[in-house]
Parts: C-alpha cells; sequence; structure tokens
C-alpha cells in the first residue's frame, strides 16, 4: 500500500518512554481526525508492545527501540515496533493469552492478546539473539461515520 | 498515582493519571503495604480518574485480587471507562471482581 506519511523515533528501553511512546503514536495519527476509541485502541497497543521490548527483549539491559507510524491509503494507520534484543524462540507460544515469563512482576500474559484484538492485523517476527519486529495495522473509520 | 482511604473494613484506592508498567509497581506497592496493615474485608479499585490503562492494569487487578484472598476479603473494581471496561473484559477479570461502572 501507498505510503501517505510516515514518521519516526527511536528511544532507549526504560519504563518511562512507555508513556512517550503511546503520546507520540497518538499525537501523528490525529491527523487522520480518529475517534476516541480508535486512538484509545492505538494506544494501549503501542503501549503493550513497547513493553515487551523493555520487560522481555532488553530484560537486564538497555537497549534502543525503533518506532515507525506510517499513514497509508485509504485511512490506514501502520505501526512497526523494532528493538535487538534477545528475539523470541518460540513467537506462537509468546502470542497464546496468559502466556508470561514474568509472572512474579504481575505480567498478564496479555500483551499480544491486546494488540490483536485492538489492532486489524498484528505480525510478529523474531530472530533469537537478533530481535523482534511487531507490525500492526489498522484502517480507521471514514469521517463522517464517527458518532 | 494512588490515593489510600480506609473506612471501617473497607480499603479505597482512588488511581489516577495512566496505568502502565512504569507505574503500576508504585501503586501495587502502595495497595499492598496499607491492605497488609488494615487488613480490609473490601478493597475497592477507583478508575474515576484514570486517563490510560493497559495489560499492566490487568496484573494488578488480579494481583490485588489474589492478595484479598489470602486475606479473606474481596475487591471490588469502580467508575471503569467503556476503554478500561474492554481491556478487562478481554482478560476475563470480570470473572474475578465485581466490576462497576
Amino acid at each position: 500500500m501507498k505510503v501517505v506519511n510516515e514518521a519516526n523515533l527511536n528511544f532507549l528501553s526504560r519504563s518511562s518512554n512507555e508513556s512517550y511512546a503511546r503520546i507520540a503514536t497518538a499525537g501523528f495519527f490525529t491527523q487522520l481526525d480518529p475517534t476516541v476509541d480508535e486512538i484509545s485502541d492505538i494506544k494501549t497497543a503501542v503501549s503493550e508492545a513497547v513493553t515487551n521490548c523493555i520487560v522481555h527483549a532488553y530484560r537486564d539491559t538497555l537497549g534502543k527501540i525503533y518506532l515507525t507510524v506510517r499513514i497509508l491509503e485509504d485511512r490506514t494507520a501502520y505501526i512497526k515496533i523494532r528493538d535487538r534484543g534477545c528475539g523470541i524462540p518460540d513467537v506462537k507460544q509468546a502470542m497464546e493469552p496468559m502466556f508470561t515469563t514474568a509472572a512474579q512482576e504481575e505480567r498478564a500474559g496479555l500483551g499480544f492478546a491486546v494488540m490483536q484484538a485492538f489492532m486489524d492485523k498484528v505480525t510478529v517476527r523474531s530472530n533469537p539473539g537478533k530481535g523482534t519486529t511487531v507490525t500492526m495495522v489498522k484502517k480507521l473509520q471514514s469521517r463522517g461515520e464517527h458518532d | 498515582m494512588v490515593k489510600l482511604e480506609e473506612q471501617e473494613k473497607e480499603l479505597t484506592a482512588f488511581l489516577s493519571g495512566d496505568i502502565d508498567h512504569h507505574t503500576a509497581k508504585e501503586i501495587r506497592e502502595a495497595i499492598d503495604l496499607k491492605a497488609e496493615q488494615c487488613r480490609p474485608e473490601q478493597l475497592i479499585l477507583d478508575f474515576k480518574d484514570v486517563t490510560f490503562m493497559d495489560s499492566s492494569g490487568i496484573g494488578l487487578v488480579m494481583g490485588r485480587y489474589k492478595l484479598m484472598k489470602e486475606l479473606g476479603g474481596s475487591v471490588t473494581v469502580v467508575h471503569v471507562s467503556a476503554h478500561i471496561r474492554k481491556v478487562m473484559i478481554l482478560a476475563g477479570l470480570d470473572k474475578l471482581a465485581v466490576i462497576q461502572k
């Protein structure tokens, strides 16, 4: 699909950047005049993906998280979140609801389930030892369909 | 952020701001410290001033549910916005705690 607009951001895997990532993403997509629900869905999905990078990919270390946001044709929001962390040995298992490797930190194991519920499409590619890329797509309502 | 109020056998936690992985730890520690001191029969988590919540909030509610079970009490979640409700229902939290609008 044709790229209408794009922005790139990279930041350190500090938990204080979780809010920065979702607010920056929400700010970029305001140009599409999304509904409040759509923006909440996008912010939640980004928060989950970025938290995964911080909690899992860069578990005992500090690394960079790369966020790309794009507006594709037909009011489609595209988000890519990439890290160069530890990678996921079994992506299918990691995406199962309630599966977590950080239960003692009260991680519910719902990050990917939330991303899948709130976005139209979620793709995860991972190379153990090299990193993980999560891409998410959501088509926004056309203007005039708003409540 | 969290403000705690104790009244008879009830402990109410007034949550505010964004609940994410970054803020959840501090909230959890404050609630647990107080709950272990006053051992309430009911813990009320008030979401009225919560502006955002991701699945970290699910871990927060589930963890408090476990704690209250140990203390022989229950958890009630109140003033939940439509979006936060959506995250909670997705996690099946409505089966563990009473969720009120």
